[in-house]
């Protein structure tokens, strides 16, 4: 649980540098905030409500262009996000919807691919609403990883998912994101699902990082001692106390 | 670790397994489409005019029997070249209407898509939406004659009017998230356009089709009165001055069925091109 102190001997895929960001002339949602995510990192953020998780996201996915701030921010030139809501386009076809903005001759083949990697395969003729949410989200994730992006933002992608399926969800994304290796920053509300996806659980607080730590993936596993320790101590920084946590 | 399985209960007799017994909820919904739907309300008018002419409740002075008007469709379709004047209607109705759709439809994503566009276009299409149309065609016959183009520039602006209107609300009806994915996806303006905005902006553009097409008849019927030689109007002009009830009911008929047939056109249209939608009308 040292607090991460890596030696950056690559360049970092991003790079943030005292970045502000605020909504209202009161008080800043990022207040100063620092952050190198190396290529192939998979970051996982969480923190409270309000302190600025999805601005930071969304500074990163250059999304935030009527927010008011300063600051450096630094990211590859290719990048995807996933959303809450999977966001496929309705009246597209779900081959379709993962081939969009995509050019080329091998595009319907990279889309059919990016599918079946995600188990749709058999599903790229149908509509969007014909599909349950989990697979609606997986099919966003195809739309995400057939661009092969640098970097992967991904705003509680999982959160309107049952627990299930979350499950499943976990699994997967480990493995796509162990195949395409794009460095990854997850928003989450989840503790559990931090620790067991991420290299590196980066928790925010009044719009700085407050707790930076490695996870090895040798305590990934629920049963692990070193999970529930590393559990209680980030709900102990989340300030949830003792009797709140199941 | 130990786990009871029940295996389903098979059935206890053959009779069963083809028993289908369903808790069915009352349908709140129109449900399925109707078999001869299409002609059942148009038939029922029909009925009630025939019965009403044949009993005398309705007076030939009043309104001609269906069988007179069948008649005199068969005189002016033999004598008087009826087939000519639907065809000299119908291109003025398409022409003006084409004009009308694809005017109306640019101006609509420019206006929508743009606040520069917005400010320039859309205070005069809410002007000229307060002026009626029908009443500009004495400016119109200043401006481009008593011809042809009078008539379909009147027309395509008639009509013009509601595909715009409903095309820019469909078009800001867009989710403003879909706008969001495509910017993080990184294509262009055009692509924004083709992929976005017209299939998001549809449904509102088919019912403003709705509305032009209606719109393109009225015009039709106005237009067609200044110094006509052929169409369905000039045929009703013609029938007034010599008192033939008939001719007219004809061509009030003609317009009837070209409306009705435009309309089913384009809702049969609208529920192939929107089969992305669940919605009551499927």
């Amino acid at each position: 649980m040292a607090p991460h102190a890596r030696g950056l001997t690559t360049a970092p895929a991003v790079r943030v540098r005292n970045l502000h960001r605020s909504f209202s002339k009161d008080g800043g949602v990022l207040n100063g905030l620092d952050l190198d995510i190396a290529p192939g990192e998979f970051v996982a953020l969480i923190g409270r409500s309000g302190t600025g998780k999805s601005t930071l996201l969304r500074a990163l996915a250059g999304l935030d262009r009527d927010v008011a701030g300063h600051g450096r921010v630094e990211v590859p030139d290719s990048v995807s996000v996933v959303f809450q809501d999977s966001r496929l386009l309705p009246w597209k076809r779900v081959l379709d919807n993962v081939m969009f903005g995509l050019h080329g001759p091998g595009a319907v083949e990279r889309g059919r691919q990016a599918l079946a990697e995600v188990g749709l395969a058999g599903r790229e003729r149908a509509w969007p609403y014909q599909l349950s949410g989990g697979e609606q989200q997986r099919a966003s994730l195809a739309r995400s990883l057939v661009r092969e992006p640098q970097l992967l933002l991904a705003d509680e992608p999982f959160g309107a998912l049952d627990a299930l399926t979350r499950i499943r969800m976990h699994a997967l994304l480990r493995k796509l994101c162990a195949t395409h290796r794009p460095a990854v920053l997850l928003v989450t509300h989840d503790v559990d699902e931090a620790i067991v996806l991420a290299d590196r659980v980066i928790l925010l607080d009044a719009g700085v990082v407050r707790t930076d730590v490695r996870v090895d993936v040798a305590h990934r596993s629920r049963s692990d001692a070193t999970f529930a320790e590393l559990r209680a101590f980030l709900l102990d920084e989340l300030g949830v106390d003792e009797e709140s946590r199941s | 670790m130990t786990a009871t399985v029940h295996a389903p209960a098979a059935p206890a007799t053959t009779d069963d397994s083809r028993v289908d017994a369903r808790v069915v909820r009352r349908r709140l919904g129109p449900g399925r489409r109707l078999r001869f739907g299409f002609w059942a309300g148009p038939l029922l008018v029909l009925a009630i005019w025939s019965i009403g002419s044949t009993t005398g409740l309705i007076s030939p002075a009043i309104l001609t029997a269906p069988w007179d008007v069948v008649r005199a469709f068969g005189d002016q379709w033999t004598d008087h070249d009826l087939l000519g004047n639907v065809l000299s209607s119908l291109q003025r109705a398409v022409l003006g209407l084409a004009f009308g759709i694809v005017g109306g439809t640019v101006l609509a994503v420019l206006s929508g898509l743009s606040r520069i566009g917005e400010a320039l276009v859309d205070g005069p299409i809410q002007i000229k939406r307060s002026i009626p149309t029908l009443a500009l065609i004495p400016l119109f016959i200043a401006w481009f004659g008593i011809g042809q183009e009078m008539k379909i520039v009147t027309i395509a602006l008639i009509s013009l009017v509601p595909i715009y209107v409903h095309t820019h609300n469909g078009l800001r009806g867009i989710d403003g998230r879909y706008a969001e994915l495509a910017e993080t996806i990184g294509i262009g303006r055009g692509e924004f356009v083709r992929h976005v905005i017209l299939p998001g902006a549809l449904p509102g553009f088919l019912l403003g089709m709705r509305f032009a097409v209606t719109s393109a008849l009225l015009g039709l019927v106005v237009v067609e009165q200044y110094n006509a030689t052929s169409g369905i109007g000039h045929m009703i002009t013609l029938a007034e001055q010599y008192g033939q009830t008939d001719v007219i009911v004809v061509g009030l008929v003609i317009y009837g069925i070209f409306g009705y047939l435009a309309d089913t056109a384009v809702r049969a249209t609208g529920r192939k091109v929107l089969a992305w939608r669940r919605t009551l009308e499927d």
